[in-house]
């Protein structure tokens, strides 16, 4: 309780360098653990969101662009592929599934998909869940021009069942590129927290014959998505495209594809990394100087509770334990900052990408970095401690007579 | 209760020479007696109270209170011995004035026996007349107040030994004469022994036994200050 009391009056005598230093850490703090979360979910979802295919059969080109092309609906698509090609591999017997897309309009910013019904009625984007048409809502026909717009793209568009809509030539929205078809909303696709969610679905035939297009490419198609029956036909088809073959590229498997995109940017967190650790390290520099600087003044208190009884090792205790709260009180508003910085880039990635980062998992993370912080505090604390132990009783209170 | 033998105390001088401040070769007070010892400023009484109450260490001698030898105690015994059997005045008040008036007296009685006895230090400032000012701060009182506080948390923990220095150094004539009175009773309530210290004419004439500092601190009688 003597020790509660002595803390808890230092830090509100010194209010103000008290707030300052555990914002600070607050921030090294939120900072540290929104980089780290952000890193590790992010990179899970990429790697696990192949939306249910095994491997993506594209124009020849880089398998990473043909993987955020197919699977992402972002970049460009590397080059179309023709009818026959992407008909040679649904026959293949290793195919279990193949589901062929086409893309190169959008509709306001959002990408439009020319698919097969077949992805909405037999696909397992995830293990044991197909995608599902909200109520009132279906799945478009393939000789129709009807669309079936992914929960985000609704949203964000306000699509619903029976609107009408024209679509925008080219991956980009530019007003002026509005092709002449018709397109009749027919259903809006439940929640999947997947990148199909920011995509508005046309049937294949739609988009390949879109006004506008060039009736040569009329049976072209950008990609072919892929289920394979077993894990060595992914090997035997790698063989025979990528290696043998010089007109195709097979992307396979996808998780691995993406997780060489994180390697390939790992420098990015890690000088964030590096930055929040600097941050935290001088937040922890900065709760040794606010504390040694204030020992002047407070060294008269220190001297009278000695003068009272205090043992030495208690006026240690109170300047080390104020050195640890000071730490404490950052972590703890640190998590304010990283729920409201991970929630930021949460909502940005979902906007960009339809990947779901959850705000509510957990990490070691989410607990070592507090404790270091504290810690890191505490070791600050050690020198302004030392500093109070040592405070001479007599010499302080009052001069010699 | 408190009996003082050949206790030596030298300071160095800038100049690098040794001070001979206190040397005092026998001193003893009774229990529950009150005594006031005279002495002008510079003349070493703080340096022999502080010596008394162990916050600082002696040069030689011994410093026996109820009993106990504390230059034979480590220090943490020392501190220990003071917080139960000590109460000490100062002329400052060494107040935190950070905390209130109750944490003041509080804080004072958590190192001691009785622990942080909230209701006590209560009572005890209720007897000083602060029962209502006890989440006051320090600076939100007169300076006779703060001395009131000061007494209660010198006496919270019922000490054997009261030291007081200057007790009334900072107080008009009349809130002088009224803090003394409170320190002499309360002392006598608890049955505690009083030593205070003073160069004030008035304050020492209200004392029955008083004495001299320079008549047993020999370091004054030989001029060497």
């Amino acid at each position: 309780m003597t020790l509660a009391l002595i803390v808890y009056r230092s830090l509100r005598q010194h209010a103000l360098s008290t707030l300052v230093t555990a914002a600070g850490l607050a921030l090294a703090g939120g900072l540290l653990m929104c980089v780290w979360m952000v890193k590790t979910q992010s990179q899970a979802a990429f790697t696990q969101s192949t939306t249910g295919f095994d491997a993506v059969l594209g124009a020849r080109g880089s398998k990473l662009q043909l993987v955020l092309n197919a699977i992402f609906h972002l970049e460009a698509s590397a080059g179309n592929i023709a009818a026959a090609d992407a008909e040679a591999v649904r026959r293949h017997p290793m195919i279990k599934t193949a589901i062929p897309i086409a893309v190169g309009d959008n509709l306001r910013g959002f990408r439009l998909v020319g698919t097969v019904p077949e992805l909405f009625t037999t696909v397992e984007y995830a293990p044991g869940r197909k995608f599902v048409v909200a109520a009132g809502g279906r799945v478009f026909a393939a000789d129709q021009r009807e669309a079936l717009a992914g929960s985000f793209a609704a949203q964000r568009l306000r699509l619903k069942v029976g609107d009408k809509f024209r679509p925008f030539h080219g991956l980009a929205f530019d007003p002026k590129a509005e092709h002449a078809d018709d397109f009749t909303v027919v259903g809006i696709l439940a929640p999947t927290n997947t990148p199909a969610d920011r995509v508005v679905w046309i049937p294949l035939r739609g988009l390949q014959t879109m006004s506008g297009h060039d009736p040569k490419m009329a049976t072209d198609l950008s990609a072919v998505l892929l289920q394979l029956r077993t894990p060595a036909g992914g090997f035997m088809l790698d063989t025979m495209y990528n290696k043998q073959g010089n007109r195709l590229t097979l992307a396979y498997p996808i998780g691995a594809i993406v997780a060489e995109l994180f390697g390939k940017i790992a420098w990015f967190d890690r000088v964030l990394a590096l930055v929040a650790y600097l941050v935290a390290l001088v937040a922890a520099a900065s709760v040794l100087a606010s504390i040694y600087n204030s020992m002047a003044a407070r060294r008269r208190d220190l001297a009278i509770l000695r003068a009272l009884g205090a043992r030495r090792r208690t006026i240690f205790g109170a300047v080390f334990a104020e050195a640890a709260c000071i730490g404490a009180l950052g972590a703890a508003a640190g998590f304010a900052v990283y729920f409201g910085l991970f929630a930021g880039v949460a909502n940005l990635i979902r906007a960009q990408t339809g990947v779901v980062l959850d705000l509510g998992a957990g990490h070691p993370v989410l607990w070592i970095c507090p404790a270091a912080l504290i810690a890191l505090c505490a070791l600050g604390g050690i020198v302004p401690a030392w500093k109070a132990y040592r405070t001479p009783v007599a010499e302080t209170l009052a001069p010699l007579s | 209760m408190l009996a003082v033998t050949d206790l030596t105390k030298s300071f160095r001088t800038p100049e690098g020479e040794a001070l001979e401040v206190v040397r005092v070769p026998e001193f003893s007070l009774g229990a529950g007696e009150q005594l006031a010892m005279r002495g002008e400023s510079g003349s070493g009484k703080t340096t022999f109270l502080n010596l008394i109450a162990g916050i600082l260490a002696p040069d030689g001698g011994a410093v026996r209170i109820d009993g106990t030898e504390m230059s034979a105690l480590s220090e943490p015994k020392r501190d220990r011995l003071r917080a139960e059997k000590l109460g000490y005045i100062f002329q400052t008040f060494n107040l935190l004035q950070g905390y209130t008036v109750l944490e003041n007296v509080v804080l004072g009685m958590s190192f001691g026996p009785r622990g942080a006895d909230r209701g006590h230090a209560r009572e005890v400032l209720e007897r000083v007349g602060l029962g209502h000012r006890l989440r006051h701060f320090p600076g939100q009182l007169s300076t006779g107040q703060q001395q009131r506080v000061a007494v209660a948390r010198a006496l919270a923990n019922r000490p054997r030994l009261v030291l007081a220095d200057e007790p009334t150094g900072n107080l008009d004539r009349a809130h002088a004469r009224e803090a003394l009175g409170l320190i002499r009773e309360v002392c006598r309530e608890h049955a505690a022994a009083l030593l205070l210290v003073s160069h004030d004419e008035e304050t020492l004439a209200q004392f029955d036994r008083r004495r001299e500092f320079a008549e047993i601190n020999v370091a004054l009688q030989e001029g060497r200050r």
